[in-house]
């Protein structure tokens, strides 16, 4: 079997692991951002992970090493531009994510040597992950969701209704912080696997289609990871199959299975319309 | 009596717009107090400023003797909000982990939730007779089953004092009828303070004992019996809420 035989090769086992472990991440916290209509922070970090990722090959250092915390400081940036100078959020992540693109056009014009590991970048590649790569996916995986295991309460609660999570004592400022400092750290992550470019499709797409099930909170939770996990696998196998590019296949996997979802809802509102 | 909350010259400014001048006045335990006044009298102001959900110009709020800045014991005020104005209309909640955002305001870091807290869920379910609507997704209930969710949300830490920001807006006139009486009862028998922001001027006189009337300063702050000598109520009140008035106290 062909299917079991792509197993063997290393690459393809380090992808799997570190693909299941950002996945998940993703799909975690996209949930909380979709909900507070917060979703295209994903797609603005990512562009600051564009300047970051030059930055780090402009000056000879490992990428993610300088991306992380510079991605950030961006998320931060974000909020206290929204909440100091008078400006919506989506425009706050404009100001910051263009910032980030200009930078790292500027730095990739100025070296002239690293363009096409830059342009790489753009677009990920999750088989070309190295050890360090997955270990660094696994720990910071592993360490998001453990934060967002002890503040899911404070995080479902601003989410839900941020007025009364005042009344109770929760300190919303707080929350967001961590909120976006945990999607920095997880669109870092999430840019070798899918790219750049591709980057907010992890943080969105599984979650909306888990929307289309959900009938409590903690269950959407869990039918976004296993429909963000699914994507994730499916789409390296496919790559792997038809030799094309593995961040697209994903991002393609998990828009196939939320066009399944609607679909599944159109079906099942027909059917209980006939038999009523 | 004890000083549930106390309000000493507080203002409140919106830019330039001065909300609420120099209101003082004290909320005793026991007390159920209807707010009223006219139409952006700061009613909602007053109440969002008491929660810090408002930041305050001038003045002070003290809340069971301590300055709300360091007042963390929050499980002893219950808030309903007016209806689910705030809240995310496509959330996947369900009734029963809505209500359990109650009881966030007594955990310690990390909050979790125990078999305790969800009997004591149950439990405000069956009493307010919603345990039917426990595993519904809010999104799908209609207003006034909404709106007894919030109630219960509000409940279920058992607070000291119960504020309500026009509770009755999405109710029937039997469900509003049922929804005072429940909150008479919680306050003559378990003795919880209430402060209710109410158009329904005509409720007023029916169930609290004490009206404070607002218009961006305090009107009034007393027995609703001194307040409605025939003659003076025009100044408050459109005709029709004079009448209803006037006959509840003559």
């Amino acid at each position: 079997m062909e299917i079991f035989n792509i197993l063997s090769y290393s690459f393809i086992q380090r992808a799997f692991i570190a693909g299941s472990f950002v996945a998940v991440t993703c799909s975690v916290l996209g949930l909380f951002l979709v909900l507070r209509k917060m979703s295209l922070i994903g797609d603005g970090l990512s562009h600051v992970s564009f300047g970051a990722i030059a930055l780090g090959l402009f000056f000879g250092i490992y990428p993610f090493y300088v991306a992380i915390p510079i991605v950030m400081l961006a998320s931060l940036l974000i909020l206290k531009i929204s909440e100091k100078a008078k400006v919506y959020g989506d425009a706050a992540i404009g100001i910051v994510s263009v910032i980030g693109i200009a930078s790292g056009v500027i730095l990739a014009s100025v070296s002239k040597g690293f363009n096409v590991d830059l342009f790489s970048y753009l677009f990920g590649n999750i088989l070309a992950i190295s050890m360090i790569e997955v270990v660094l996916s696994v720990l910071l995986s592993v360490i998001v969701l453990t934060v967002v295991y002890f503040f899911y309460w404070d995080l479902f609660s601003i989410t839900y209704d941020e007025e009364y999570a005042k009344v109770i004592g929760i300190k919303p400022t707080i929350i967001n912080n961590v909120l976006t400092l945990l999607t920095a750290v997880t669109v870092v992550l999430s840019v070798k696997m899918v790219g750049i470019m591709l980057v907010s499709a992890l943080l969105i797409l599984p979650v909306v289609t888990a929307l289309q099930f959900g009938n409590s909170f903690n269950k959407t939770l869990i039918v976004g990871s296993i429909v963000s996990l699914f994507s994730v696998l499916l789409g390296i196998c496919f790559s792997f199959f038809l030799d094309i590019p593995t961040g697209a296949t994903i991002v393609m996997a998990n828009a196939l299975f939320f066009c399944l979802a609607l679909l599944y809802k159109k079906v099942a509102y027909v059917s209980k319309s006939v038999l009523l | 009596m004890k000083k549930i909350i106390e309000i000493k010259n507080l203002s409140v400014h919106y830019g330039q717009t001065e909300a609420l001048k120099d209101v003082s006045f004290a909320i005793e335990q026991g007390d159920f107090i209807g707010l009223a006044g006219p139409n952006g009298a700061g009613k909602t102001t007053l109440i969002k400023a008491i929660l810090g959900l408002l930041p305050i110009t001038k003045g002070k709020v003290e809340l069971f003797g301590q300055v709300k800045e360091k007042f963390s014991d929050w499980g002893k005020i219950g808030y309903l909000p007016q209806k689910f104005a705030t809240i995310n209309t496509l959330f996947p909640a369900t009734v029963n982990e809505v209500i359990m955002l109650g009881l966030l305001s007594q955990k310690k870091f990390p909050k979790r939730m125990t078999t305790g807290d969800q009997n004591k869920v149950n439990s405000i379910l069956k009493e307010l007779d919603i345990i039917g609507l426990k595993k519904r997704m809010v999104l799908e209930l209609s207003g006034g089953q909404q709106q007894r969710v919030l109630l219960a949300r509000a409940l279920v830490s058992n607070p000291e004092v119960l504020i309500f920001d026009e509770p009755s807006t999405a109710l029937d006139p039997k469900s509003r009828k049922d929804f005072f009486q429940y909150i008479q009862k919680l306050n003559q028998e378990k003795g919880v303070t209430i402060v209710l922001i109410t158009h329904d001027t005509g409720y007023i006189g029916n169930y609290a004992n004490k009206l404070l009337y607002i218009d961006r300063s305090l009107v009034f702050f007393g027995k609703i019996s001194e307040f409605c000598p025939p003659g003076k109520n025009h100044q408050y009140f459109e005709k029709s809420d004079e009448h209803i008035i006037w006959h509840q106290h003559n």
